[in-house]
């Protein structure tokens, strides 16, 4: 089954896919037009993986890791399908991730590879914006990097893992205004979806709703004000996103 | 006294309190209470967001090697890391000493409790923008490097003992002067005060919200200092930080390690 979470009609709720169409548990199908998409479940903590596809890795002249490179990411930065994201004036490189969202589904903790896929209860997009301009090597990639508000797409629909049978070959695309810039599979993934649940629960505990965001390929391009970005991973959708100017600096509050 | 909030086991909601800091003492509907006679739970609800190398002495430590590799530039903007879920845990609540490692590094810090979310807020309205203080005692086991995300060493379950309350932030006249005290088995083993940060409270809010929203129930950590203790299975840890509380966790050897 494919899940959402949406917004509308004045309340949130859990919908589901049914013909290409959302279905309300109650069996009303909303219009799509007057629905806001949400992260398709509620996101607890957000892992994210850097440097996990061996191309991505020498487009960005980096040595292959000998361990995950994880980073946290806070609520601030989560966002649905169709979601706005303010790129800052005066930077010169913001860049979408299309990345296999993995969503656990219970408590995990010392799971070995093999049995670790049975911790895992569904799958979805994730795009996962970075700002290279603010890059600093303490904590790399650092939160002005990549924790930014709105800046992590989840969505559109939670696939349960029952339907994506081999989360290890599936193939990854983003378009920027209707262009293919990125292409991939998860094949290319240095750190596979089981062996990061193991390497992550052997000194942490996960939760249901924990989330990993596996990591991305080669293909990273710019992206200005007004470009629509579309990550699509196979059997799972794809997920919408517009870049919008970020008010300048100096409209602050007081 | 001061107005606090805190949450207690087997109790649902979140409850209004008085609370006497120096005295350990807690009024709940103005009955009388020893701190150590609660059973309290973790008292925020928000992410928790640390600051690394924010205290001068911290940065210090680092010396030249700001400017050489992996670093090759000191700081510019704050420096976060995410404390998640599976590291929190209330006052009095045991942590648990990872199977092959010695002692964990003390993290004596404030918590300072969002109370509306604040995105590019200006330094003299920073204030505004919080609820409250609570004690946070930031667990790591000890490392060296700055340079990737820590989450080894930092998230490790249970590294993040918060509370043992939040203490209203009308109470602290005063937030940049606060002094900080750690102890190990009760004997006092560093003493800090936050007038040694690099960014003060008011500039640290304000930087960090220009790049990112900290919401309501957020809890964002000021910094740790240099030269912190380290604690060894069996060791009772306690962070005070004046006016806001005394938070007292005891590190064991993790159940079936040797």
């Amino acid at each position: 089954m494919k899940r959402a979470r949406i917004a509308w009609a004045g309340a949130i709720h859990d919908a589901c896919e049914l013909d290409g169409r959302l279905q309300l548990a109650d069996g009303r199908v909303p219009d799509e037009a007057g629905v806001v998409w949400l992260p398709p479940f509620e996101p607890q903590t957000v892992f994210a993986v850097g440097l996990n596809y061996a191309d991505h890795v020498r487009e960005l002249n980096f040595k292959p890791p000998a361990e995950p490179l994880v980073f946290l990411k806070g609520p601030n930065t989560l966002a649905g399908h169709r979601a706005h994201t303010p790129r800052p004036a005066g930077i010169k490189f913001m860049h979408y991730e299309c990345e296999l969202a993995v969503v656990i589904g219970r408590s995990a903790r010392r799971v070995k590879r093999h049995e670790a896929l049975d911790y895992v209860a569904g799958y979805t997009i994730a795009n996962d914006y970075a700002i290279r301009d603010y890059l600093e090597n303490y904590y790399r990639p650092n939160l002005r990097v990549k924790n930014r508000d709105a800046a992590t797409l989840l969505g559109p629909w939670l696939v349960d893992a029952a339907e994506v049978p081999d989360p290890m070959k599936l193939w990854l695309r983003t378009t920027v205004n209707g262009q293919v810039t990125q292409q991939g599979t998860t094949a290319d993934m240095i750190f596979g979806v089981a062996q990061l649940i193991e390497y992550l629960s052997a000194f942490m505990t996960l939760g249901a709703g924990d989330v990993i965001l596996t990591g991305t390929p080669e293909g990273v391009v710019n992206v200005n004000p007004g470009d629509v970005v579309v990550t699509e991973i196979e059997s799972l959708g794809s997920l919408t996103s517009l870049i919008v100017a970020a008010p300048e600096p100096g409209g602050q509050q007081e | 006294m001061q107005s606090a909030r805190l949450s207690l086991h087997g109790k649902p909601t979140s409850l209004a309190a008085q609370v006497d800091p120096a005295r350990a003492r807690v009024w709940l509907d103005g009955i009388a209470y020893a701190q150590s006679e609660l059973l309290f739970e973790v008292p925020t609800h928000g992410a928790v967001y640390g600051t690394a190398l924010n205290f001068r002495g911290a940065l210090a430590a680092l010396g030249a090697a700001v400017s050489a590799a992996p670093y090759l530039a000191p700081p510019r903007a704050p420096i976060l890391y995410i404390k998640p879920r599976n590291t929190w845990i209330g006052h009095g609540a045991a942590v648990y000493l990872p199977a092959g490692h010695e002692a964990v590094a003390l993290g004596p810090t404030l918590g300072v409790v969002i109370g509306r979310a604040a995105t590019r807020v200006a330094s003299a309205s920073a204030l505004d923008y919080v609820g409250g203080y609570t004690v946070v005692n930031d667990l790591a086991l000890p490392h060296d490097s700055y340079f990737r995300p820590a989450i080894q060493q930092q998230c490790r379950d249970g590294f993040c003992p918060i509370g043992p309350w939040i203490v209203e932030a009308s109470a602290i006249a005063d937030p940049d002067a606060l002094p900080i005290r750690a102890y190990l088995n009760g004997t006092l083993r560093l003493q800090t005060n936050l007038a040694e940060l690099i960014r003060p409270l008011r500039q640290l809010i304000s930087d960090v919200s220009t790049f990112m929203t900290l919401r309501s129930g957020d809890v964002l950590l000021v910094g740790l200092p240099e030269n912190l203790p380290l604690a060894r299975a069996g060791d009772l840890m306690a962070i005070e930080i004046e006016g806001i509380g005394r938070l007292e966790n005891r590190l064991l050897a993790e159940p079936g390690a040797a």
